[in-house]
This record gives C-alpha cells, sequence and structure tokens, in this order.
C-alpha cells in the first residue's frame, strides 16, 4: 500500500493500464516530455515513447476527433485536454459523435475512449481555468461522466474507464491534485462506474456531493458532529449515469438532504438528484430539499475576494449543514 | 482509336472489363438515385440528397482504393464510394426506407448516412467535417498496429470552411498519415455559391499549407480522378502521407429533396450542366474507343435496372424496428 497524491494516482494509474495493455495510449497538449502542465504524464514519454505519449497540436477538437477515430479502429485513446474550460472546441465531437456512435450504428461502431481534464476553481485560475464543466455534459446519453474525489478512487475510477467500452469523461479538480493524498493499492482494482460510495455515515443529515466539495463537506462533518449532529456524507463519483439506488437509500436514511457542488446551481446536478428525491423519496422527507451551489453567474473571477466569494469552503458547508440538521 | 496510340484507360493500367465495372457502377449510382427522387415524391421515403453530377469523381475516386482492407468514411453524397467498397444496393435501400435490418444504424439515421462494418465504411453523422478527425485517428491507430490501411475520406467545398477540416488536414500532414482528402466542389454549399464561401477560389491550394499535395481535377472525368486517387493511393503506401483532391463536380440536382434550386441558380446555368453529366462523357468514351456497343450498353441499363428494382421492393417488404428499438444501444456491456 503506498500513499499517492491525487495526481501520483493519475499518473500511476495510466503507467499501470499503458502496461497492461498495449492499446492503451494519451495524446494531448504537452503530454510529451512536459508531462502535461500539472505533471499528469509525467516520466509516461520516457518510457513509452512519442507515439503512445503523443504531444498534439493545439486544437482540442482534434484531440478529441482523432481519438474518437483510434477508438473505432480498436484502439484505446486517453485524450487529455489541458483545462476543462478548454474543451469546448470539442463539444460537437464529444456530443455529436463519441456519445451517438453505438447508438446510431447499432452497435457496429463503438468509442472505447477516456477524455480526462482538470477542472474546478480555488486556484487564482480566472473565467478560463477555473471552470465546473460537467454539468453540459451530464445530460447527454451515451457519455459517462466521471468525479473522483480521493487517490484510491482515482485509481479504481480511471482503470474503469479506460477498460470501459463507452466514450467516458473523467473530470478531475485541479485543486485536490497536490491537496489530497490517501492509501492506494498496489495491485489491480476496478470501482465500477455508476456507483457511489458512502464516505462517512450518519444519522441525521443526508449530504450529496462529489470532487473537491466531499472533502469540505467531511470536513464540516468533523464539526457538525461536535455540536451533537451526524451527516452522512454521499459522494456520488460518477455523475453519468447516476447511482440511483445509492441516492435513495441515502435520503431515506436520514430524511434531511442538502445537495453540494461547485459548479452552478440553475440546472445542475443537484437539480437531478433532488428531482430523483421529490418523485422517489417525499414522504420520507422531514425537510425540503436544499441546495448549496456556485452561483449562477458565467464563470469564476480572478480577484481573491471574488473567487474567494464564488467558492465553497467547509465554513459554507457547515453552515448549511447546521441550519438542515436544526429544520 | 487508332493501332499507334494508346488509349487513357489503358495507359492508366486499367482493363476494359475494369473500364466497365466502373461505368456499371456510375450508372448504378446514378439509377438508384433516380428511384430515390421517385420514391420521395411517392411519398414512400421521407427525404434523399443526391450523388448525381458526382458519380465519376466518387467511382474513380473509389476504385484507387483495396476492398475490405482500405477504410472509408464518406459523406452523404457518397453513394458511389459506398457502392465500390461492397455496399449492395439493397442495403443502401433498406436505409433509405428505414428498416430494421439497414446496416447503417437499423433505420435510427437518416440515409446516406452510411456506415457497414463489413464494408470498412465507417458510420458517419449530420455535423460536416467530423469524419476526417476520424479518418486521420483511424490512420494514426492502424500505423500503431503496422496495419497497411489507407484511409478515404470526403466533404463538399462548403465544409472545407470547417475548422475539423482544417485541423485534420495539419494533423495527418505532421504525422504523415495514409489518408487522402477529397473535397468534391459542386461549386455550392446548399445555395451558397464558392466565391462566397471559398477565400481564394482554390481548395487544392490549401493542402500545400499542410504539408500535402493538392490536386485540382475535372471530377465529371472518370479516368482523371482515378489517375488522381492512383497516385495518392501510391504515395501513401509508399509512406509519403496524405493528399488533398478537389474533385470538380456537377450538382445537377437540389442539395436534397427539401431544397429547390429554381431559387437561386438560372435555368440557364441549370440546363448547361448536362452537356458535363459524367456519365454521358464516360459513355462518350467508351463508344468512342469502341469498347461498349448499343447492345452491351443496353445490356447494362437491363442490368442496373432489374437490381435497383430488386432493391427497392425487397427493402420496402422489410420491417421496421419495434417503436421500443429505439431505446438500445445506448451503451454497452461495461
Amino acid at each position: 500500500m503506498a500513499v499517492l497524491n491525487f495526481l501520483e494516482a493519475v499518473r500511476e494509474t495510466l503507467r499501470a493500464e499503458m502496461r497492461r495493455d498495449k492499446d492503451v495510449w494519451v495524446v494531448g497538449e504537452d503530454v510529451g516530455k512536459k508531462g502535461g502542465v500539472f505533471g499528469a504524464t509525467l516520466g509516461l514519454f520516457d518510457e513509452f515513447g512519442d507515439q503512445r505519449v503523443q504531444d498534439s497540436p493545439l486544437t482540442e477538437s482534434a484531440i478529441v476527433g482523432v481519438g474518437i477515430g483510434a477508438a473505432l479502429y480498436g484502439s484505446k485513446p486517453v485524450c487529455e485536454i489541458q483545462f476543462a474550460d478548454f474543451i469546448f472546441p470539442a463539444f460537437n465531437q464529444i456530443i455529436s459523435e463519441a456519445a451517438k456512435m453505438r447508438y446510431r450504428s447499432d452497435g457496429d461502431w463503438t468509442v472505447p475512449m477516456v477524455i480526462r481534464a482538470p477542472f474546478g476553481g480555488g486556484v487564482h485560475g480566472g473565467l478560463y481555468h477555473s471552470q465546473s464543466v460537467e454539468q453540459y455534459f451530464t445530460s447527454t446519453a451515451g457519455l459517462k461522466v466521471v468525479v473522483p474525489s480521493t487517490p484510491y478512487d482515482v485509481k479504481g475510477l480511471l482503470a474503469a474507464a479506460i477498460r470501459d467500452p463507452d466514450p467516458v469523461l473523467f473530470f478531475e479538480h485541479k485543486g485536490l491534485y497536490r491537496a489530497i493524498k490517501g492509501e492506494v493499492p498496489e495491485g489491480d482494482y476496478i470501482i465500477p462506474i455508476g456507483k457511489a460510495d458512502v464516505k462517512r455515515d450518519g444519522t441525521d443529515i443526508t449530504v450529496i456531493t462529489y470532487g473537491k466539495a466531499v472533502h469540505f463537506c467531511l470536513e464540516a462533518a468533523e464539526e457538525l458532529a461536535k455540536e451533537g449532529h451526524s451527516a452522512l456524507v454521499l459522494d456520488l463519483r460518477t455523475l453519468l449515469p447516476l447511482d440511483r439506488e445509492a441516492i435513495m437509500t441515502a435520503a431515506r436514511k436520514t430524511g434531511k438532504v442538502l445537495i453540494v457542488h461547485e459548479a452552478g446551481k440553475t440546472h445542475g446536478i443537484g437539480a437531478e438528484v433532488a428531482a430523483l428525491i421529490a418523485e422517489e423519496c417525499l414522504f420520507d422527507l422531514d425537510a425540503p430539499v436544499q441546495r448549496l451551489c456556485g452561483p449562477d453567474i458565467p464563470a469564476m473571477p480572478y480577484a481573491g475576494p471574488m473567487e474567494k466569494f464564488y467558492m465553497l469552503s467547509p465554513e459554507k458547508c457547515l453552515e448549511a449543514m447546521r441550519t438542515l440538521a436544526q429544520f | 482509336m487508332t493501332a499507334n496510340t494508346q488509349a487513357r484507360h489503358e495507359a492508366l493500367g486499367l482493363t476494359r472489363d475494369q473500364l466497365l465495372e466502373m461505368y456499371y457502377y456510375m450508372l448504378l449510382t446514378r439509377r438508384i438515385d433516380e428511384r430515390l427522387w421517385l420514391l420521395q415524391r411517392g411519398g414512400k421515403i421521407p427525404f434523399v440528397i443526391s450523388p448525381q453530377g458526382a458519380e465519376a469523381a466518387q467511382v474513380g475516386g473509389a476504385y484507387a482504393f483495396r476492398r475490405n482492407q482500405d477504410w472509408f468514411l464518406p459523406y452523404y453524397r457518397d453513394l458511389g464510394i459506398n457502392l465500390v467498397a461492397g455496399v449492395t444496393p439493397r442495403e443502401i435501400m433498406l436505409s433509405a426506407f428505414a428498416r430494421r435490418s439497414d446496416p447503417s444504424s437499423g433505420g435510427k439515421q437518416m440515409p446516406n448516412h452510411w456506415g457497414n462494418r463489413g464494408a470498412n465504411v465507417v458510420s458517419g453523422s449530420s455535423p460536416v467535417t467530423t469524419q476526417l478527425l476520424h479518418a486521420v485517428g483511424i490512420a494514426q491507430a492502424s500505423r500503431m498496429r503496422g496495419d497497411d490501411v489507407v484511409v478515404y475520406t470526403c466533404c463538399g467545398e462548403g465544409s472545407a470552411n470547417q475548422g475539423d477540416w482544417h485541423e485534420a488536414l495539419n494533423w495527418a500532414g505532421l504525422h504523415n498519415l495514409p489518408v487522402i482528402f477529397m473535397v468534391q466542389n459542386n461549386q455550392y454549399a446548399i445555395s451558397v455559391p464558392l466565391e462566397k464561401q471559398v477565400a481564394g477560389g482554390s481548395i487544392a491550394a490549401r493542402g500545400k499549407g499542410y504539408g500535402m499535395p493538392g490536386v485540382q481535377v475535372d471530377g465529371t472525368d472518370l479516368l482523371a480522378v482515378y489517375e488522381a486517387f492512383k497516385e495518392a493511393h501510391d504515395r501513401a503506401m509508399r509512406g509519403e502521407g496524405p493528399s488533398l483532391i478537389e474533385a470538380l463536380c456537377l450538382r445537377i440536382t437540389s442539395h436534397s429533396s427539401d431544397d429547390d434550386q429554381r431559387r437561386y441558380r438560372s435555368a440557364e446555368e441549370i440546363e448547361a450542366m448536362k452537356a458535363g453529366d459524367p456519365l454521358t462523357k464516360i459513355k462518350h468514351y467508351l463508344a468512342e474507343h469502341g469498347l461498349l456497343d448499343d447492345a452491351g450498353s443496353a445490356e447494362i441499363d437491363v442490368r442496373v435496372k432489374a437490381e435497383v428494382d430488386d432493391a427497392t421492393e425487397w427493402a420496402e417488404s422489410q420491417p421496421y424496428a419495434d417503436p421500443e428499438f429505439a431505446l438500445s444501444q445506448v451503451y454497452g456491456e461495461g
């Protein structure tokens, strides 16, 4: 058992999968000698060479489109979009092509590929290096959308994504890369895509979240416990497909639900989770479902005070959790 | 033909039988499309989009490729490419009637959104030039595996302004990949003429900027197209990388069955296309060189008509998918 940070877990999983399967290759901007702007592919170029760790031109649509072509041929590309904010030139390839290929060809043609992208704010990245873009993709059937929160989950979910028969968007909160460390078993393991995880059990309120907010909520839950309220923290881990059973079980257990995410509130993941709970669990509830989300503004501002205003924090989470617990 | 001059097809290494087969495919392409218009106008199928005026470009181009070895990422007018690649008239008609056994999609996609696993024809969509990047990825992956594959991909001249078009040519040029990019320039992007679409006026000239030869060829001249593609294919097989071929074609029909080109093209312009019809040209060549007499020509006509009749009647009799088929093939088995 090794202790790795989040970024190291990404890198070591890529390395292990590339060793395991020669059809797996990495492509993106600066992923070669430089090892990626965050270092996610550091050292892979030396081990696997310039074909399997391929620097792309500065063309996101091509990174994904060429990846789709390679996947159609039977190889397994892991495409890196340098920042999730830059994924939009590839939107057409993802939505019109990757997501619809299996469906439109009656299963004759499939796209087993992974698109990795660092997302999220709190790193002084301004409007275009801070966004949470997952909500643009989670309404598109045919895609899978995964957002891990721990190094252990990174390994199991990234391995699962690479071996998945369909296109998987794998969003890594860049604020976790070096901030979060955890034990990662050395052997091969898979965490099934589509399975949420109870990161902390509790009895009074249920907090449903994902990404970096998981850690804020866990920290807040510690504080809340000192005040005498027990919080269950459910980490969604996969946003598409949603783990409906886990959401309903967690909602019914405490009867009070708070949904927390950094992405904007309107038409967000929280809206879908809340609707599911309203449809299936209304008579198990003891309080209205609450949401703590990013504000409905175009993106995260650069200046420190405004960035802090946008970002979630343990304090903001604690306040929302306390209010719900006291309802 | 005089005894001391070699006919053009012979100079290209094509036998009489091969040339007649190419003619057969051109005629089959035209007759299938004409039948589709009748079916559409008769209310039996919802939609048609035509290759008429590009048959020489498509058949001449496709003929340079190796069936069941090379890969094809065509665009929506590429009926001739599909037929030469091995897709049957029955399969084309199944797609037109949107039947369950349509090999493209089981009736989910509109017609001309080709896809045929057995013929290495990759599934396509409606947003234009996305498939050019897929062609590049296929070439890249096949090279990684050491496979001997040349990839065909195509679009219209209006589409050559899309970002994906430029990204694909750049990537193929960077990696010297065995991809042949064809642009069938029929002068119109639905209603907008070339001079309002293409800066510089030449698609072929853009090849140079991406490190590959760009040639312009008369797309109504079967042998000229074949020659350009044969050279490009030979280059690709020698490891010399991608090529861009701009085939100047005609668009004899309106853009699609939902368009009426008389609203934006003059009657004279439409009439003038008859003189350049690629089928007329190749028939003239065949007659001129004594390769096909009237009896032989009539024989091919009968054969093609019988195939189109059979395909139409058979496909129409096939069942639709059940409505719940709409829910199938969203995800694979994990």
